[in-house]
């Protein structure tokens, strides 16, 4: 899962498709975080809040990544992201 | 102890400083001025309380055996860096310090009083008054430091002030570069003066005046007979100690700063050569005395400068037209009585009458020469320009300014019952009592002094009248002629009093009495001076062309003031600017900068070179961190196995 997110974060065009991938990724951390915690360390919980935190962390971050893309996308009526290379040397 | 409200004088002055000097903008320019003049005021009737509570007081001790005490009032330690090296901070009493409370803040009031008057209509007006509080509060913590380090910082202070003063009209460039010189100059002798101290206090592990005073034997010994160069490392210390001195009170070679002081507001030319800056050599000398007395070489050094700048400072006042100059070439000779003063004072002759005449011309010398100059300011105030061309006659137009001047002239040139008569009478009495050379020779300045002074006086006052067209001159306002008429009574009676009993290099009583074979001399002598000027100087000739056509190489080149100036334009430029500075700098620019040059030009066109891989994208980049962390996790795991 995490490997289709990387996946999708490189090839992917559509900013909003770059979008989910990273949450792909997050979530496959997330269910690593959750799963390794259970096998490896029973008696402990860290892993599991870690997860916890990490979702909320996603949903403010995903928050944050759609206004830059609205805003974006306001500037330069695009969103793809081979054209948005504004920012170079 | 109870004197301790002395320090009083010193916060004072420092708070008005800081209180002109950051909300003074936002007064009107009539309260600042008022404000400044009130707490000066103020600062010179604390500055009165406590000299005269130590002259006249018994109840603090200060007399015991005959002997005044030096009293400690305040005493803080600033700075511990070992259990030697303390660095104090303190308020000391003893008879030269008192003496100077009275002169200083005397002659600061009347400046203060005086300029509200000249400097009407200034712009800056507040800072002027703020930097006056500066210098005033430099010159009052110099006087009352109790040990040599607290002197330098003050010192530095004095400098600084000098500084902002002397170029108080700093859109002129020649007020710039005058108050560039006086600071660059007296900065290097206090190169000398830094190196003294380190030297004295590191064989005697105390900068402490007192602790280094009471036992001057024992101090100058405790460098153990080291030398250098031939004479003793103490004569050295306190050798480079004068020259420090020298430095602040204009001796030659280092006066060269000082006639071009003249550029900076009168007032303030009547501070600086009156009351602060070119005392504090002397009074620097006076107050490390008991060293100096006990090493003859140094004293002979001192006299040797002192009497030849004496004369050549006479010289060049004979000729200068600008009468400012006049006055600036006066000081220095005066200075250099003083100081010639110091250097035959020694101890054993004449009871060592020459400290305490030194002391006291100081004590007269203020008086006087603050009142020539605020007369020579108001005269410039009135017909607007320093040439004594452009006066003549004035005598009918500024009665009281003439008379004014007229006393500082006989003080001056020493006509009894004048103050200066009396101190200079002391001068003569302790030169003589070194060496009849000296006496001969001061004597022979002493004449001098009275011919310029005199000439001055009639080329302003009588000569011819010239056009002054339809401006007039006409007298200064009430605050301009108070303190010329104060000071003018001042230099009458300073003369009675009798000195001896307060300052003596003991500080023992001393009774003078005038010894009528040099008084008498030295009357004769001025006469004669004063004599000479009336035939040239007093009504319009053409004697002084024919003796100056006469003499023409002889007043050219004093009236260039004998090259010393091209001289060190030469030194300067020509030696140490093209010889030494040229290959630094070109060491510096070539060597230094253009290793740090190479650096940063290898940087840059590395970074030039791999500028490309910032493209814009996104996507490449996270190429980029991925291929980067799969190499990172491919070394730790290969490392680990």
């Amino acid at each position: 899962m995490f490997g289709c997110g990387v996946y999708g974060f490189i090839t992917r065009r559509n900013m909003i498709a770059i979008l989910i991938s990273l949450e792909l990724m997050l979530n496959a951390v997330d269910i690593n975080f959750a799963v390794f915690n259970r096998f490896l360390f029973p008696g402990q919980m860290e892993g599991m809040f870690f997860s916890l935190f990490a979702i909320g962390l996603a949903a403010a971050e995903t928050a944050l990544a759609i206004a830059i893309v609205i805003n974006v996308y306001r500037a330069a009526r695009n969103v793809d992201i081979r054209q948005l290379t504004k920012m170079k040397f | 102890m109870e004197l301790s409200y002395t320090v009083a004088v010193l916060i004072i002055p420092v708070f008005m400083f800081l209180f002109l000097g950051i909300v003074g903008v936002k007064l009107s320019k009539k309260t600042a001025g008022i404000l400044g003049t009130v707490a000066m005021g103020v600062t010179t009737i604390i500055a009165y309380a406590a000299a005269l509570t130590y002259f006249f007081g018994t109840d603090q001790g200060q007399v015991i055996d005959g002997v005044r005490q030096q009293l400690t009032v305040l005493d803080l330690t600033w700075l511990e860096f070992t259990k030697n090296l303390v660095i104090k901070i303190g308020v000391l009493l003893d008879p030269i310090s008192a003496m100077m409370l009275i002169v200083i803040s005397t002659v600061s009031f009347m400046v203060h009083l005086y300029s509200l008057g000249y400097m009407d209509g200034e712009r800056g007006f507040q800072r002027y008054y703020a930097f006056l509080s500066l210098f005033t509060f430099s010159m009052l913590g110099l006087v009352l430091a109790t040990n040599i380090f607290q002197m330098y910082i003050f010192w530095e202070l004095v400098g600084v002030s000098s500084y902002l003063l002397i170029g108080f009209y700093y859109t002129l460039p020649a007020a710039v570069s005058a108050s560039k010189k006086a600071f660059i100059v007296t900065r290097f002798a206090d190169l000398g003066f830094l190196i003294g101290i380190l030297i004295l206090s590191f064989y005697t592990d105390t900068f402490d005046f007192m602790s280094l005073t009471t036992d001057p034997q024992a101090a100058i010994s405790t460098a153990g007979g080291a030398t250098f160069l031939g004479c003793s490392v103490m004569t050295w210390a306190l050798t480079l100690i004068f020259m420090g001195g020298a430095g602040k009170s204009a001796m030659f070679p280092l006066h060269i700063w000082l006639p071009d002081a003249m550029e900076g507001p009168t007032p303030v030319s009547a501070l600086i050569h009156a009351a602060t800056m070119v005392v504090a050599g002397v009074y620097l000398v006076a107050r490390l005395f008991p060293l100096y007395a006990v090493d003859a070489t140094a004293l002979d050094i001192i006299t040797v400068v002192g009497a030849f700048t004496a004369f050549y400072a006479a010289a060049v006042a004979c000729v200068q037209s600008d009468i400012k100059r006049v006055l600036a070439f006066s000081t220095i000779s005066q200075i250099a009585f003083m100081i010639t003063s110091l250097g035959v004072a020694s101890p054993e002759l004449h009871h060592g009458v020459g400290y305490m005449a030194s002391m006291f011309h100081l004590f007269t010398h203020a008086m006087f020469k603050a009142l020539l100059f605020l007369c020579a300011g108001a005269i410039i105030h009135a017909v607007h320009s320093n040439e004594m061309s452009a006066m003549g006659g004035l005598r009918k137009y500024m009665p009281i300014c003439h008379i004014a001047f007229l006393i500082g002239c006989l003080a001056i040139a020493g006509i009894p019952p004048f103050a200066g008569f009396f101190s200079k009478d002391e001068i003569l009495v302790a030169a003589y009592a070194n060496s009849p050379l000296w006496g001969v020779w001061m004597s022979v300045v002493a004449g001098m002094t009275a011919f310029y002074m005199f000439r001055l006086y009639y080329k302003i006052f009588w000569w011819n009248n010239p056009d002054y067209g339809h401006h007039t001159p006409h007298e200064a306002p009430m605050t301009m002629t108070f303190p010329l008429i104060f000071l003018g009574l001042v230099s009458i009676v300073a003369g009675f009093i009798p000195f001896g009993e307060f300052v003596t290099w003991n500080r023992e009583e001393y009774v003078i009495h005038l010894d009528w074979t040099v008084a008498g001399t030295s009357i004769v002598i001025a006469l004669i001076g004063i004599a000479l000027a009336t035939v040239m100087y007093r009504k319009e000739n053409n004697i002084p062309e024919r003796l100056a056509d006469r003499f023409r190489g002889l007043w050219t080149a004093a009236y260039h003031r004998f090259y010393m100036d091209e001289l060190y334009q030469f030194i300067t430029h020509k030696i140490i600017f093209a010889r030494i500075s040229k290959p630094i700098a070109w060491f510096d620019r070539r060597i230094i900068d253009g290793t740090m040059d190479l650096l940063a030009n290898v940087t840059n066109s590395a970074s030039f070179a791999v500028r490309r891989m910032q493209s814009g994208s996104v996507q490449t980049y996270v190429w980029f961190y991925i291929v980067g962390a799969v190499a990172v996790a491919a070394i730790t795991i290969i490392c680990l196995i």
